[in-house]
């Protein structure tokens, strides 16, 4: 049997190919995004797969493509299925002719994320199947699993990982792909149309599908129960959970549930039969621990274990030592200190980010800065520190315009929304319709850097290239803007220090909604080499305004100036990439392009 | 868990860390061990620092270390040998890469770079070895490789076979680099 070391993502990949899947759309987002990178790197002979411009539209493609026939899979973080939420709850009722099912990557701990919410409470509220991996060979083999439950019971299904399960990596068995045909599409009213009348309907049959799932669960391959000698005690686990008590207590008695939600009650109650004390292990929300309680089974959980951050051994551990369940050594972080101080290392824009003429300009005019999700947000860090808000997809511009209809006018004088290429199309032309048509007066800049970066360079509807490989029509952003009615639109290269600040300035002055588009490719797409700069020693006078543009490759590391005695400026070779922008904001010349032969 | 060998690797951003526990992991699966891997992804790449860990044995079960269970740290930067030394155990060994990529903390005069990082930490752990992983990389003709050069070092500790390693990087590495990343190897091994 073929055997490979495959993330969670790779294997949810696999999974969809091996299940016979025929359409796959997501909008990137970490910790979700590899599985439709890897869908498009290995099976895309097999899968269309493809980038939507949010989580919203690639639900509603799949609920198309599942409408046909076609087996179909949408991906995305937890936060992404808040925005596809509308359609996903409908769709809870309208079934899944093709195959359904809803990826969703949970980040407790907040690696990567504005909240720890837990996807489960979708699957109970929308009234469809969880469904919940806790490796890589189980992300394969639930996948599978996932596309075959929907088929049955005519259901979209949620399949929930975390961070800790998506990317991390494990041995999986490959198999084979099982074709599913496209059934094909007919016209069915009474099915496809959620008026009233229907959805009343649906709803009956709605019902009714949870109880046959909840009876199912006794016997699904997905739950499990694994007998242990010691009876005294019982862990009811999920996901990533069910790893740390087998580092602990190999051979506990352990309920190990794969479908979540609804919850088997038969085989919850045959296992704490079996058991003296019920402990439910589960990271961030006690989503089984409350529903087991509901069905009248006394457990135990919350109170060993903490609501916040995501789970390790240790933790589970020290609720479980707490429990008084767990006596065995383990061993805990080490009491020790180092003498030196530890700096710290938080992410930083990269040189030559096109982002740091805008930050700077920012910086400079210090204006309020409302702010969106994406690299830009690293804007926030000393020294640029000119980004002051940031919430969700496309909220600065709705942000700006709110701080407006509060304060007054005056103060869009002095306050940008900056919001980046992919984001704007996620979810930023809705707000600044409403700034237009509302009569406001905000600044936008859309940042445009022709790739959607923070996630790992995901091509978007502004780029020209689809995920499949094919060139694609751009959209046209200043078209796009003048279509909704903003009268005020300018393009400026932002690593053009005198025409970026400029182009603010009259942006900020002028009445109405102003658009300003900063267009320059992230640099880490840029291919052709440039030249690297260098500080020349005998003209710097160690003034450090350099090191305010917040460049890595910049430090004060340069020979003491004879006079000040304070470090002089250097810039490091390997890091630099040439943007240039450093050289012009020193006030002195000191920057300039470095001879070929120096590199 | 008993048998299982724990492997934290650190580093910056681009210089390859991924790469090294990806081979490591390889290397682990071809010894015939049960593997598994964690990273973290996202913000982490712009420059921070990125966290790498890797478990092989008879049988894993949690992707990631429990807390004060390393057994090999392999930092690829001086004060990154320092950041997650708590959870290093005592009779565990440090490796780390003799090279200062000061942060951007530093760099905005927020932070300042340890005078002596290194001060006391062999008596913390059974062995600390320094690697000038760095200049010896850019000796072979590419400072890129300064990650293999220190998966090198780590590799003769483990007790893997060698030529999983080996066969590994010949899998991983695109073909035109793996001659100069089997040298990498051979002189880490030297370490």
């Amino acid at each position: 049997m073929d055997k490979r070391i495959m993330s969670g993502n790779e294997a949810l990949a696999r999974g969809a190919f091996e299940g016979g899947v025929r359409v796959a759309s997501a909008y990137p987002g970490t910790p979700s995004t590899e599985i439709l990178e890897y869908i498009a790197e290995s099976y895309k002979s097999h899968i269309y797969c493809e980038w939507a411009p949010n989580e919203k539209v690639a639900a509603e493609v799949v609920s198309g493509s599942s409408m046909a026939g076609a087996r179909s899979i949408c991906a995305q973080k937890h936060v992404g299925l808040n925005v596809a939420a509308d359609p996903l709850f409908s769709i809870a009722y309208i079934g899944a002719k093709g195959s359904l099912v809803f990826i969703v990557a949970d980040d407790p701990g907040c690696h990567s994320s504005q909240n720890e919410q837990d996807c489960r409470h979708f699957g109970r509220a929308a009234k469809i199947p969880v469904i919940e991996p806790s490796d890589s060979q189980e992300c394969k083999d639930f996948m599978i699993e996932a596309l075959d439950l929907s088929e049955k019971l005519d259901t979209p299904v949620l399949l929930r990982t975390t961070t800790r399960v998506a990317h991390s990596t494990g041995i999986v068995t490959l198999g084979e792909r099982v074709e599913h045909p496209v059934k094909g599409y007919e016209r069915n009213i009474r099915r496809n149309v959620v008026i009233p009348a229907h959805a009343r309907l649906m709803h009956i049959e709605v019902e009714k599908r949870l109880k046959t799932l909840a009876e199912m669960g006794a016997t699904s391959p997905l739950n499990r129960i694994e007998e242990g000698p010691d009876k005294s005690v019982g862990f009811i686990t999920s996901g990533i959970s069910y790893q740390y008590i087998k580092e602990l207590l190999p051979n506990a008695c352990i309920l190990k549930l794969g479908l979540t939600w609804p919850l088997p009650e038969k085989l919850v109650r045959d296992f704490a039969a079996r058991v003296g004390r019920v402990i439910v292990v589960e990271e961030n929300e006690p989503f089984l621990e409350n529903e087991i309680k509901a069905l009248g089974i006394a457990c135990e959980g919350r109170k060993y274990f903490p609501a916040v951050n995501e789970f390790n051994a240790n933790i589970v551990a020290k609720g479980l030592k707490e429990a008084g369940v767990f006596k065995a050594d383990f061993p805990t972080p080490r009491a020790i200190s180092v003498k030196a101080k530890i700096p710290g290392r938080p992410p930083t824009l990269c040189p030559g980010c096109p982002h740091r003429g805008v930050f700077y300009t920012l910086r400079k005019l210090d204006v309020n800065v409302t702010g969106d999700i994406g690299c830009y947000t690293l804007g926030m860090m000393p020294p640029l520190s000119a980004l002051h808000t940031c919430q969700n997809m496309g909220a600065s511009i709705s942000h700006a315009y709110g701080l407006e209809k509060a304060v007054g006018p005056e103060i869009s004088k002095k306050t940008v929304a900056v919001i980046g290429d992919s984001t704007f199309l996620h979810s930023g032309i809705t707000g600044l319709m409403n700034a237009v048509y509302n009569k406001s007066n905000i600044t936008v800049m859309i940042l445009d850097n022709r790739i959607t970066a923070m996630t790992g360079h995901q091509q978007n509807p502004g780029t020209g290239h689809t995920l499949m490989g094919e060139t694609a029509t751009e959209v046209d952003l200043v078209a796009l803007c003048k279509s909704i009615g903003v009268q005020n639109i300018a393009t400026v290269d932002p690593l053009d220090a005198k025409a970026m600040l400029a182009a603010l300035q009259s942006a900020l002055a002028t009445e109405g909604v102003s658009v300003l588009i900063t267009k320059a490719p992230c640099a880490l797409i840029i291919r052709e080499k440039r030249d690297v700069y260098e500080v020349d020693p005998d003209v710097c006078v160690a003034c450090g305004t350099c090191l305010k543009v917040g460049c890595v490759a910049i430090s004060k590391t340069g020979e003491p100036h004879p006079k000040t005695r304070r470090l002089r400026s250097k810039i490091d070779p390997v890091l630099c990439v040439g943007c240039g922008f450093c050289a012009q904001v020193c006030p002195v010349s000191a920057i300039r392009k470095a001879p070929k032969e120096v590199k | 868990m008993t048998g299982v060998t724990n492997v934290l690797i650190s580093g910056v951003g681009g210089q390859g860390t991924i790469l090294a526990s990806d081979i490591l992991s390889e290397a682990a699966l071809e010894a015939g061990f049960d593997v598994k891997k964690s990273e973290i992804h996202g913000m982490a790449q712009r420059g921070g620092t990125v966290v790498s860990q890797v478990r092989f044995g008879p049988k894993v079960y949690s992707p990631i270390i429990p807390e004060g269970d390393v057994h090999y740290f392999l930092a690829f930067e001086l004060v990154e040998s320092l950041r997650f030394v708590q959870n290093v155990r005592a009779d565990g060994a440090i490796l780390v890469n003799e090279q200062i990529i000061p942060s951007s903390t530093i760099l905005a005069g927020l932070d300042e770079y340890p005078a002596d990082p290194l001060e006391g930490v062999s008596s913390l752990v059974r062995e600390l070895t320094v690697i000038p992983a760095a200049k010896a990389a850019t000796e072979l003709g590419n400072p890129r490789v300064a990650n293999v050069i220190l998966l090198g070092a780590l590799a003769k500790r483990t007790g893997l076979p060698l030529d999983a390693f080996r066969n590994a990087i010949r899998r991983l590495v695109k073909p035109r680099f793996v001659d100069l990343n089997l040298k990498a190897f051979e002189k880490g091994l030297s370490y």
